[in-house]
């Protein structure tokens, strides 16, 4: 096994430490909990909208190391994105977190997304790196309530 | 094998001293070994591993003695209820209940306070009526009282705590009153480790009026229980916690409350006739214990008390006494670390969390040290409210874990500090 060094990547311990974007905005567009009844773990997401392109976010919350780098690596993607460019990048990122750990990684399709791919050796990390995801399609759905990921 | 073991064997007139090197050769999964590594299990609280007596005395019912108990005129059925029931006495004299008729087999303790809750609670409870718990039970001594007080109209009051994790004695002295009519305390705390004081609470419940239930699923592994000196009406413990199987659980009631109780569950076996008119429901423990039981979880909890008598409780919690001071002083010495529940008595239980670092994180590298601990709210989370944390580590120790084995927790520890510096 190679060991959770493989989950703690630096990238996750630098946006673990330093998250970007954690920051209220006050006239959001959009504005959602997620929320992991498990672990306690809470994020909120706050989407400014400028017709069809996300012009800013922030996020609020707290949660696990994974949870959080998570949170704030989206974060930082996100901004100047099409809404269906982010639900895009929200199965890409899906898909490779629930897929098998030896599976093939599309890194250049992943981008920095691609740090999380040792959450797949450690199913029950899964929700973690998600969290904020979820928070954030419902957001784009035009939900504006808590989601959670029971 | 170095212990050995007599069935019938009581508590030794002559006893070795407590070898904790003897002790682990007793645990075959202690030499699991992990990544290189052998694991360092400080999960007990959540289960115990299991002595080789034990697995061997499962081993042998299935391989010689098994049969359905209570319905055979053949050998092996015979063979079969009569350990089953030696089971029941070893397991009532362990515990210090009075006669067998006492003990009815459960799943677990959650099983146990549910049964209490559905069939004393449902008779003897109604509307206006009161039933106190306190802030640092288990999900499992809360939520069945909830679902009672919701059917019935009563009303769940609950003992707060201090910031130490003991129960606010006077505040206990407060809340019970003439309508309390059940008190249902743990009597350590899986969250805290706090020992609560239940023979002082069980005599002031009495004395106004209310029957006393006693969780001790996290005292009967770890020190002598005496459920007759305690004076208690119920006491409820799980043999996977007390280094016996799953699935099976101990729920004592005082005979005087199971004969006017209504049974739990209908079927075979808890009743002595059966027309479509009228049933005549069996004699104690039987009329609590319908269908087929957990019959090799029962002859495996004897097995277990045997082997427990044979070490010795007292010598049991001594040892664990040494090793939780021993733990605590480590994790104390740990800057940036918070213990939660720092009782004057505690029993081997070390919550904590670390600055900056989430428990899940603590757990995960810890694990990669071969260091199992839980990580969560483990099903106390009005605890996590109390002391304000989402969640906590929790590091629980048993009788066969060493002071180098909490060495390596607190290594372990510093090592995770050092990653998320
Ligand atoms: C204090 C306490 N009570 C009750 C229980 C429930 O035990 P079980 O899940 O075996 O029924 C536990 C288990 O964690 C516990 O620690």
């Amino acid at each position: 096994m190679s060991g959770s060094r493989a989950l703690y990547e630096q990238v996750i311990l630098d946006h673990n430490k330093n998250p970007r974007n954690f920051k209220v905005i006050e006239d959001a567009d959009r504005k959602i909990e997620g929320f992991n009844p498990l672990c306690g773990d809470h994020f909120t997401v706050f989407l400014k909208l400028d017709g069809t392109t996300i012009s800013d976010i922030g996020i609020q919350g707290a949660g696990c190391a994974i949870a959080k780098s998570s949170a704030s690596i989206m974060s930082s993607i996100l901004k100047g994105k099409s809404v269906d460019e982010a639900k895009e990048l929200f199965d890409r990122f899906h898909a490779m977190v629930t897929s098998a750990p030896d599976a093939p990684l599309d890194e250049a399709a992943l981008g920095k997304l691609a740090v999380f791919s040792g959450v797949r050796e450690y199913p029950i990390r899964i929700k973690c790196a998600t969290l904020a995801w979820h928070a954030l399609l419902a957001a784009l759905q035009g939900e504006n309530q808590q989601v959670s990921t029971e | 094998m170095a212990t050995v073991h007599t069935p019938s064997m009581e508590p030794a007139t002559v006893r070795r001293a407590f070898d904790v090197e003897r002790v682990r050769r007793d645990f075959p999964i202690l030499e699991v070994r992990h990544g290189g590594r052998p694991i360092v299990y400080l999960d007990n609280a959540a289960t115990t591993q299991k002595p080789r007596h034990v697995i061997e005395t499962i081993q042998r019912y299935y391989t010689r003695e098994n049969a359905n108990i209570h319905r055979g005129v053949h050998y092996l059925s015979q063979v079969a209820t009569d350990h089953y029931e030696r089971a029941r006495e070893q397991i009532a004299r362990f515990l210090g209940a009075t006669v067998g008729c006492e003990i009815v087999f459960t799943r677990g303790a959650t099983e146990g306070i549910n049964l209490i809750a559905q069939t004393y609670g449902r008779k003897f409870i109604g509307p206006g009526d009161e039933i106190l718990i306190s802030h640092m039970e288990h999900h499992s001594n809360i939520v069945p009282w909830q679902m009672l007080c919701e059917e019935k109209g009563s009303k769940l009051r609950v003992v707060p705590i201090t910031d130490d994790g003991e129960l606010d004695m006077d505040a206990f002295g407060r809340l019970l009153n003439a309508r309390t009519k059940i008190v249902s305390i743990g009597h350590v705390s899986n969250a805290l480790g706090t020992v609560n004081p239940v023979r002082a609470i069980i005599d002031a419940a009495h004395a106004a009026g209310a029957i006393a239930v006693v969780d001790g699923a996290q005292s009967a592994p770890h020190m002598p229980v005496n459920i007759h000196a305690m004076g208690c009406d119920f006491f409820v413990c799980s043999g996977h916690k007390m280094y016996g199987p799953t699935g099976i659980g101990v729920l004592y009631g005082k005979v005087e409350h199971l004969e006017k109780m209504p049974p739990y569950q209908g079927g075979g076996d808890m009743v002595l006739s059966v027309t479509f008119e009228k049933t005549t429901f069996n004699i104690l423990p039987h009329k609590y214990e319908a269908g087929t039981p957990h019959i090799e979880g029962v002859i495996g909890l004897g097995a277990t008390v045997d082997y427990l008598n044979d070490i010795g409780m007292d010598a049991i919690a001594e040892y664990e006494q040494n090793l939780t001071r021993h733990g605590t002083q480590l994790l104390e010495e740990i800057p940036g670390l918070r213990l939660i529940g720092t009782a004057r008595d505690k029993a081997g239980i070390l919550s904590f969390t670390l600055d900056g670092v989430h428990p899940h994180d603590i757990g995960q590298l810890l694990d990669e040290d071969g260091v199992a601990i839980r990580v969560g709210h483990h099903c106390a989370q009005p605890v996590m409210q109390r002391f304000g944390v989402p969640a906590t580590a929790r590091a629980s120790l048993a009788f066969y874990n060493t002071k180098e084995e909490l060495d390596t927790l607190a290594a372990g520890i510093r090592r995770v500090q050092k990653v998320f510096a």
